[in-house]
C-alpha cells in the first residue's frame, strides 16, 4: 500500500508536514502523493472522525433499508446514483439479502429525516418500500472506540 | 525519626535503586512531557486475548493451578517454542509458568547460585540483571557491548571477561535498551565458549518476536546447548500483555525442578486468568503480533532517521522497540542530557547509565508510542540541541 495512504489510515491526526518528516519525503512530496491518490480516485476525501455524542447534539442519523424495482427505471445503478445525490445521504450501498440499498442519512432532526423519506425517497420511481432505523448510541465509530479514555490511566510515564 | 533502616539486610541496603526510578520521580511531576521513556508496548492487549481472560473469569476459573501452570498452558508453550525456536521441551518436567521473565530469571538465579558464584552478563542491559545477582550473594560481571558492533555480544569480549568461578551467563537478544541482536555465527561462538567453560546460560528472549531484520536464533537451539540453557520468555512485549504478568522458563528438568522449589514457596502459581489469556495468545495471537511488529518497525525507521538528522548518531536496532542514540557530541553525560532535555523541552528519555556503565554517553528512546509523539519529541530535541554548543 502507498506509504502516505497507510499512514493516514493509521488514524493519527497528522498534517502533511508531519507526514513528510515521518516518511522522509518533505511536505511537497506528500501533497503530490495526496493529489495523485485523489486523481486516481483512491482517496475521495479526508474528514475528522467526530465523537457521536458531540454530533448528536446537532444532528440525527438514520439508516434506511430500501427495496427497489428495477424494471424500466435504469437498474440499480440509476436509482442508487440518484439517491446518492441527495445531500442528506452520507453513504449508499447496494446490498445482498432482504433489501437492495442501505442508505445512511443525517439531518437536523427526526422530522427532517421523516420528510426526506416520504417526500424524496418514496417518490422516486422504482422505490418499492423503505424501512428507517434511527441511531441511538454509538460505541465504536470508524475504528475508534467512543469512550476509550482511561485504558492507560495508570501507566507510568517512564518504565524499565 | 524512623530508624527502621537497621532492620534492612546489608546487601539490600547497599543495593542502588534503579536509575529509572529516580528519573521517573522527576518525570511524574511534570505535566505535558512527551515521554519516550516507556518500556512497554503502547498497544492495548489484543481484544481476543483480553476476552479469553474475561471468559476465564466468567467460567469461575479463579483457583490456584498446578505450581508449574495448567497442563494446557504448558502444552501450548511446548508447541510454540518447538515451532518458533526449535528445542522441544516436555510440558511435564521442563516447563514452568512464571510471573513474567522477571520472576523466571530471579528464581533461576536463586536456585542455581551459591554465595560467591560469578555471573556474566552483557551491558547495557535490563535494569534487574546485576541487582538480582547481588541479591543472591553472587557477583555480577559485566561485559561491555558497543555501538560499533550494534551492541551484539562479542565472543572475544566474553572470553576476556571470564574468570574462575563464573557459573552462569545471562543473554538478552534482542536487547533492552539497545535493540542489539546476535546472529547465528556469534551465538555459535558464544555457545562454544559456554560449553568449554561449563556455563549455564539464561537466555531472556522476551523481545524475540520483535526482530525486524533476519531471523531470531535461540542459543537453546544450537548443538550441545539445550542441556545447559534455560530459555526465558513471556507475553508482555510480543502480545502487549505487560499487566498480565505472565511468562515461562523452559530448560533441563533438574534446573526447572530447582526453580520450581523457589517458585512454589514464593509464588505458588501464576494467576490462572493470565495463563488462560496466554494460551489464547499462543494459539491465535500471531496476526496481532505481526501487526504490532510492523508498526514498531515503521516507527523505528522514523525515530532512528530523526536522531541521525539531528546529529545524535543512532544505530538501527534490529529488534525490540528502543533507539539508543549517542549523545556525547553534546558534551554532556547521559543523566545531565536527560535532565536538561526534560527541564527545557519536556521530553523524557532514559539516561543510558540506568542500564549500566556501558550505557554512558547514550540515552534510551522508546518508539513504542504514536507518530505524533515521536514527531513532537523530534522537534523539541532539535530546539534543545540548538541551544547548546556541539563538539
Amino acid at each position: 500500500m502507498n506509504s502516505v495512504l497507510k499512514l493516514i489510515l493509521d488514524g493519527e491526526a497528522l498534517d502533511t508536514a508531519q507526514i513528510g518528516k515521518i516518511l522522509g519525503l518533505g511536505a511537497e512530496a506528500v501533497d503530490r502523493e495526496l493529489a495523485a491518490l485523489r486523481q486516481q480516485g483512491v482517496l475521495l476525501g479526508m474528514r475528522p472522525v467526530l465523537n457521536p455524542s458531540y454530533e448528536s447534539e446537532h444532528r440525527v442519523r438514520a439508516v434506511i433499508e430500501i427495496k427497489i424495482r428495477t424494471e424500466g427505471v435504469g437498474g440499480f445503478d440509476g436509482i442508487a446514483e440518484r439517491i446518492s445525490s441527495f445531500e442528506q445521504v452520507e453513504s449508499c450501498y447496494l446490498m445482498s439479502g432482504g433489501y437492495d440499498l442501505l442508505v445512511v442519512v443525517t439531518a437536523d432532526n427526526l422530522y427532517k429525516v421523516a420528510g426526506f423519506v416520504h417526500e424524496r425517497l418514496a417518490r422516486i420511481d422504482g422505490v418499492q418500500g423503505t424501512s428507517t432505523h434511527f441511531f441511538l448510541r454509538a460505541y465504536k465509530k470508524d475504528g475508534f472506540i467512543v469512550n476509550a479514555e482511561g485504558s492507560r490511566r495508570d501507566q507510568p510515564s517512564v518504565s524499565p | 525519626m524512623d530508624s527502621s533502616g537497621r532492620f534492612v539486610a546489608r546487601h539490600v541496603a547497599t543495593l542502588p535503586k534503579s536509575g529509572i526510578r529516580d528519573f521517573f520521580a522527576i518525570v511524574s511531576k511534570m505535566k505535558d512531557a512527551v515521554s519516550l521513556g516507556i518500556g512497554e508496548p503502547d498497544f492495548v492487549t489484543p481484544y481476543h486475548i483480553r476476552e479469553a481472560a474475561i471468559a476465564s473469569l466468567e467460567k469461575g476459573r479463579t483457583s490456584y493451578t498446578d505450581n508449574r501452570g495448567t497442563q494446557q498452558f504448558r502444552e501450548e508453550i511446548s508447541r510454540y517454542v518447538a515451532k518458533n525456536y526449535g528445542p522441544e521441551y516436555d510440558p511435564e518436567t521442563e516447563i514452568l509458568g512464571t510471573i513474567g521473565v522477571s520472576e523466571a530469571l530471579d528464581i533461576l538465579l536463586r536456585s542455581t547460585l551459591n554465595p560467591g558464584d560469578k555471573v556474566l552478563y552483557h551491558e547495557p542491559c535490563y535494569v534487574s540483571y546485576a541487582p538480582s545477582v547481588t541479591l543472591c550473594h553472587a557477583e555480577a560481571i559485566p561485559i561491555r557491548t558497543v555501538a560499533a558492533d550494534q551492541f551484539a555480544l562479542d565472543p572475544a569480549a566474553l572470553r576476556a571477561a571470564w574468570q574462575p568461578g563464573c557459573k552462569l551467563l545471562i543473554l538478552n537478544f534482542p536487547t533492552n535498551p539497545t535493540g542489539g541482536t546476535a546472529d547465528r555465527s556469534k551465538l555459535e561462538a558464544i555457545a562454544k565458549f559456554a560449553i568449554e567453560k561449563d556455563l549455564l546460560v539464561a537466555s531472556d528472549e522476551i523481545y524475540s518476536e520483535l526482530t525486524f531484520e533476519g531471523d531470531h536464533v535461540s542459543i537453546a537451539s544450537l548443538p550441545g546447548m539445550r542441556e545447559r540453557t534455560v530459555f526465558l520468555h513471556g507475553f508482555s512485549k510480543a502480545f502487549a500483555m505487560t499487566g498480565f504478568r505472565i511468562g515461562y522458563a523452559c530448560g533441563p528438568a533438574a534446573v526447572i525442578d530447582g526453580m520450581l522449589k523457589v517458585h512454589q514457596y514464593g509464588i505458588m502459581c501464576a494467576p490462572i486468568m493470565s495463563q488462560e489469556a496466554a494460551v489464547e495468545a499462543l494459539r491465535n495471537g500471531r496476526d496481532s503480533m505481526l501487526h504490532m511488529r510492523d508498526k514498531y518497525r515503521e516507527r523505528r525507521d522514523f525515530i532512528v532517521r530523526r536522531f541521525n538528522e539531528l546529529g545524535l548518531p543512532c544505530h538501527l536496532p534490529r529488534g525490540a522497540f528502543y533507539a539508543f542514540p549517542d549523545i556525547t557530541s553534546t558534551g554532556m553525560d547521559s543523566m545531565t542530557f536527560a535532565q536538561k532535555l526534560l527541564e527545557q523541552q519536556k521530553v523524557a528519555m532514559v539516561p543510558g547509565t540506568a542500564f549500566g556503565e556501558a550505557g554512558a554517553g547514550f540515552c534510551r528512546a522508546s518508539f513504542s508510542t504514536s507518530y505524533e509523539k515521536i514527531h513532537e519529541a523530534g522537534e523539541r530535541i532539535a530546539r534543545f540541541l540548538d541551544t547548546i554548543p556541539r563538539r
